[in-house]
């Protein structure tokens, strides 16, 4: 059965299954993101919803055919709503034996494989771990495979261009993308603006590139390629009408950050430190001097979560970045940011740990880190965004809480939502509520303990401000001068109005909803963070199927919204799916004294809807 | 309008009690600075003070100003921080031997090489003196101390050198009690574009009482210290009769006497604040072989950090316009769903 049949069939048995899963695989040299990221381009031109799912190696270029050096990029698309890149892969394209090897296992039955029957060398098969030809041997009989001698095709139709072997061999992916998008019917022209721009200065490369992925889409327009694979049409999604584009959670937290700092009408001093895979956010916001954003890279994490503080300090917004040992780093200098109540934004790109752990892999395991991970008692705001267009959202939230509430804000991302990407509903930032800053002018009754009656927020007085001058510490301060104070009485009371301004802000932020299903029942599926699609994509399957199964997700994890423990008493059980060993589960545990129930993945990879579909199944039917 | 009251020291001194020990060289020092203080022409609320953690780091507790006591080491990114947020604030560091060259000596080597527009201050008492006396980074070897009770065995490092090896583009040094000396360089640091490295010599009583009595002993200090002066030679000793000599077998500076040995004034070498080389050999020189140098070693100017920074947002703006955020967020491939 062909990749088209077996689509077909699925789809007159399931109508709500009406979309293919792709992934592209080759070395990490061999240009299987930029593959990915341009058919997804064409993919939302052509109308349907999509998810995406880069998985890239640690190492930056990994010897020629090792299987530790593969690249993958996985593209979920189809004519319904998409959340997730998809379980299992219906078209795998393997650029050489190790891409074939490391991927094969999560190929369906019966789904179609194009290879490059020149990568198969016996030098590369020994490399990936084959005793014998694969394409040969007969071990690919339940799969549908396409071989062609991509290498040669590909030097005979970039042979005009006089390009040297190498360079020549490079255009192997855009040949074969020719070749993908013939078969989805994508159409080609936005490849091609690409590669003009990204090739502007040596055009004699990208016009290579063209001619390549022009070829490979003739080829499989005129070539025999084997019964049944032809052209497949994927219907246009239902989406909510407007302008998208596409982001990665990394573009969308960026934009809401700069689009918080408008809404706030404060500037933004954004100070990281290089790592994986948090880096790309400071590339992205050094990209837009333009809108007051002053990015610095410092010379590590303590420093850049300290110049931020010094920012905040200064009068303006301070933003650090990074992952979870970073985060580690930056512990002690957060706690000052508590102490001192100064705005601060801390994003954490969560990846595979401990320690340097899987950087390129994902991850939720650092939300006990940032609720409890510093010394004594800081308390501050835990949000965590949920999607990559959600990240827009949720960066705004983060400069909201943290600048109207004087406190630093913890906002929980990872790899898998910075790097993946989804078509993103323009935002209108004219639709958006300012929250404007309010600094402190007047020198009457001024001291630096003042604080907001309503949000307890402390004053923030800047330099430059003519009577204000004042000295703020890390030493205890009494709470109506602000002066140093050991006071037992005194540390007693800031330490509890430190706490009641972070609690405070339950009432400051949106109750609880349910994203879907009904506000009691049997089971509640209790998530935060990125495991959004999946969820969401196994309970609408098993609600279709009649499970009394709900959604709820969590963007408020410290504090939490005012209603959750009463939400959450509505449902027989409660399961939280967590790519942890159970953090989430056990706060709601101590905090509901609920007997909640855990599934844990900790894999470097994102949940597969059927995972969390069988612990539904499994749960109900116990509980049944 | 009004002209500007004149500020006097009081204006910079705050109401709280200062608690370094009685006789802690720091008291001299927070005097020196809080009469500087109206005598530079940066307004009050523009003056900012930032600290880390140690005796020194107290200090901006005690200025009128505007202020920030942060935590060990961390004080260069904090203010790097403050400098990037409003490049008009006038910014100084005060920082100690422990805080700036041990715990912080990362961000110490990164905000000189960076250059970022501060005046840093470095205490230096050679001892760690907040957490009851163990050796520092600055301490000499044999130094006794509770951590090192049969002596310290690890080389110190000298902070003036160590600020040229990071590429500070002004480095001084004075000492805590001679206000005469101290104020005209922190004047000098003060109108040096980019980041200025100040040591001072500072006497701690309680844990490494008198360790500088060698150089500010009217006795000894004739000796043992070399006044700098641009473009002037370097002679020191009872009636300025020694001077260095460039010995250009060994490249390396030697005492001598002049007048002995056919030495005249013409052998010794003349001060330059803009040359590195001399001011790395100066900034090495140890007592009792050599008089230690006091005054400005190296004064380069050159674009400060922030500076440039701003200037190439400026650029940016220039080049792109003024944009509007709303459409930046449609740029790429859009497409429209209707
Ligand atoms: S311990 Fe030394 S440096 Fe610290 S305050 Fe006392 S005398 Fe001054």
């Amino acid at each position: 059965m062909s990749v088209v049949e077996k689509v077909s069939e699925q789809l007159e048995q399931d109508p709500t299954v009406s979309a293919v899963v792709v992934r592209f695989a080759g070395d990490s040299g061999d240009g299987m993101q930029l593959t990915g990221s341009n058919f997804t381009e064409a993919t939302a031109l052509h109308g349907n919803d999509l998810a995406t799912f880069p998985d890239f190696p640690a190492e930056i270029r990994a010897p020629a055919g090792a299987t530790f050096g593969v690249s993958a990029f996985q593209i979920y698309f189809g004519s319904d709503e998409v959340t997730t890149a998809g379980d299992d892969v219906d078209v795998l394209v393997a650029m050489n034996p190790a891409a074939l090897i490391t991927n094969l296992k999560d190929l369906l039955p019966g789904g179609l494989i194009i290879a490059d029957a020149d990568a198969f060398t016996d030098k590369n098969l020994v490399r990936a771990g084959y005793q014998s030809n694969p394409l040969e041997d007969g071990s690919l009989d339940g799969f549908r495979v396409i071989i062609i001698e991509i290498t040669k095709q590909v030097i005979a139709s970039v042979e005009p261009y006089g390009l040297s072997h190498k360079f020549a061999v490079r255009c192997k992916n855009m040949w074969t993308l020719g070749l993908v998008m013939w078969l989805f019917d994508r159409d080609r022209s936005v490849t091609i603006e690409n590669l003009e721009k990204k090739f502007a200065s040596k055009p004699e490369i990208a016009q290579a590139n063209i001619a390549a992925l022009n070829a490979g889409h003739s080829y499989a327009e005129t070539a025999e390629l084997p019964s049944g694979v032809e052209v497949y049409r994927i219907p246009r999604a239902e989406v909510k009408p407007g302008l998208y584009r596409n982001a990665t959670g990394t573009e969308s937290l960026a934009y809401g950050l700069i689009a918080g700092g408008r809404l706030a009408e404060v500037p933004l001093t954004f100070a990281s430190y290089p790592i994986t895979p948090a880096s790309s956010l400071l590339h992205t916001l050094a990209q837009h001097k333009e809108f007051d954003v002053v990015t610095f890279q410092a010379e590590d994490e303590i420093a850049a979560v300290c110049a931020a503080i010094g920012a905040s300090f200064g009068g303006t917004l301070g933003i650090t970045s990074s992952s979870g040992p970073g985060i580690s780093l930056k512990g002690e200098a957060i706690s000052l940011a508590c102490a001192t109540e100064l705005p601060l934004v801390i994003v954490n790109t969560q990846r595979g740990g401990p320690s340097t752990g899987m950087p390129t892999k994902t991850e939720q395991s650092d939300l006990n880190q940032a609720l409890f991970g510093r010394h004594a008692d800081t308390t501050l705001p835990v949000i965590a965004s949920s999607t990559p267009a959600d990240c827009f959202d949720v960066a705004i939230e983060s400069v909201r809480l943290a600048t109207q509430f004087s406190t630093p804000v913890l906002l929980l991302s990872d790899g898998y939502l910075a790097n993946a990407s989804e078509p993103w509903l323009v935002p209108d930032l004219t639709q958006y509520e300012p929250f404007p800053v309010k600094f402190e002018t007047e020198p009457e009754g001024f001291s630096p303990a003042n604080r907001d009656p309503e949000t307890l927020a402390r004053v923030w007085a800047k330099p430059g401000t003519p009577g204000l001058e004042h000295r703020i510490g890390g030493i205890e301060k009494s709470y109506t001068t602000g002066d140093i104070s050991y006071d037992p009485d005194n540390h007693q009371k800031m330490t509890d109005v430190r706490k009641a301004k972070v609690d405070n802000i339950e009432n400051f932020i949106p109750e609880q909803t349910v994203s879907q299903g009904t506000a009691t029942g049997k089971l509640a599926l209790v998530g935060w963070g990125s495991t959004f699609g999946a969820i969401h994509q196994a309970v609408k399957r098993g609600r279709a199927q009649g499970q009394d199964v709900s959604h709820i997700h969590i963007r408020y994890l410290l504090p939490f919204p005012k209603n959750l423990g009463e939400l959450l008493a509505g449902y027989d059980e409660i399961l939280v799916p967590e790519m942890n060993t159970g953090q989430l589960v056990n706060v709601l545990r101590s905090k509901f004294l609920i007997d909640a129930k855990q599934l844990n993945k900790v894999s470097g990879q994102p949940f597969k809807i059927r995972e969390i579909t069988e612990a539904i199944t499994k749960l109900l039917g116990e509980s049944a | 309008m009004n002209a500007p009251q004149k500020l006097t020291l009081k204006d910079f001194s705050t109401d709280q009690e200062v608690r370094w020990c009685p006789g802690c060289g720091d008291y001299a020092i927070l005097k020196t600075i809080q009469k500087l203080m109206p005598e530079i022409d940066t307004p009050k609320e523009n003056t900012v003070f930032v600290s880390g953690i140690g005796c020194s780091s107290r200090f901006p507790y005690y200025m009128e100003t505007y202020g920030f006591h942060t935590i060990h080491g961390r004080a260069p990114s904090i203010a790097t921080g403050v400098k990037l947020a409003n490049p008009e604030l006038d910014v100084w560091v005060v920082t100690g031997d422990g805080d700036g060259l041990s715990i912080g000596g990362n961000h110490m080597m990164h905000v000189l090489r960076r250059n970022v527009d501060l005046q840093i201050l470095l205490f230096n008492n050679e001892i760690y003196g907040l957490t009851k006396g163990q050796y520092s980074p600055t301490s000499k070897v044999g130094t006794k101390s509770p951590s090192t009770p049969d002596g310290s065995v690890d080389m110190p490092l000298r902070p003036a050198r160590f600020a040229l090896g990071a590429g500070a583009r002004f480095v001084a040094r004075t000492i805590d009690t001679e206000a005469k000396h101290m104020t005209p360089v922190l004047k000098r640091a003060h109108a040096h574009k980019g980041a200025s490295f100040v040591e001072i010599y500072q006497n701690c009583p309680v844990y490494n009482d008198g360790i500088f009595d060698y150089i500010k002993d009217k006795k000894s200090a004739a000796d043992s210290r070399l006044l700098l002066e641009h473009g002037a030679p370097l002679l020191f000793g009872e009636g300025q009769q020694k001077g260095l000599r460039l010995n250009l077998k060994s490249l390396q500076l030697e005492v001598v006497a002049l007048g002995q040995d056919g030495v005249t004034l013409d052998d010794i070498v003349v001060h330059d604040e803009t040359n590195l080389v001399l001011a790395q050999m100066l900034a090495g020189l140890s007592a009792p072989e050599f008089p230690e140098a006091i005054g400005v070693l190296y004064c380069q100017a050159s674009e400060s950090y922030e500076h440039s920074v701003y200037e190439q947002i400026k650029t940016v703006r220039a080049k792109k316009g003024i944009a509007d955020f709303n459409e930046v967020l449609k740029q790429g491939h859009t497409w429209t769903v209707s």
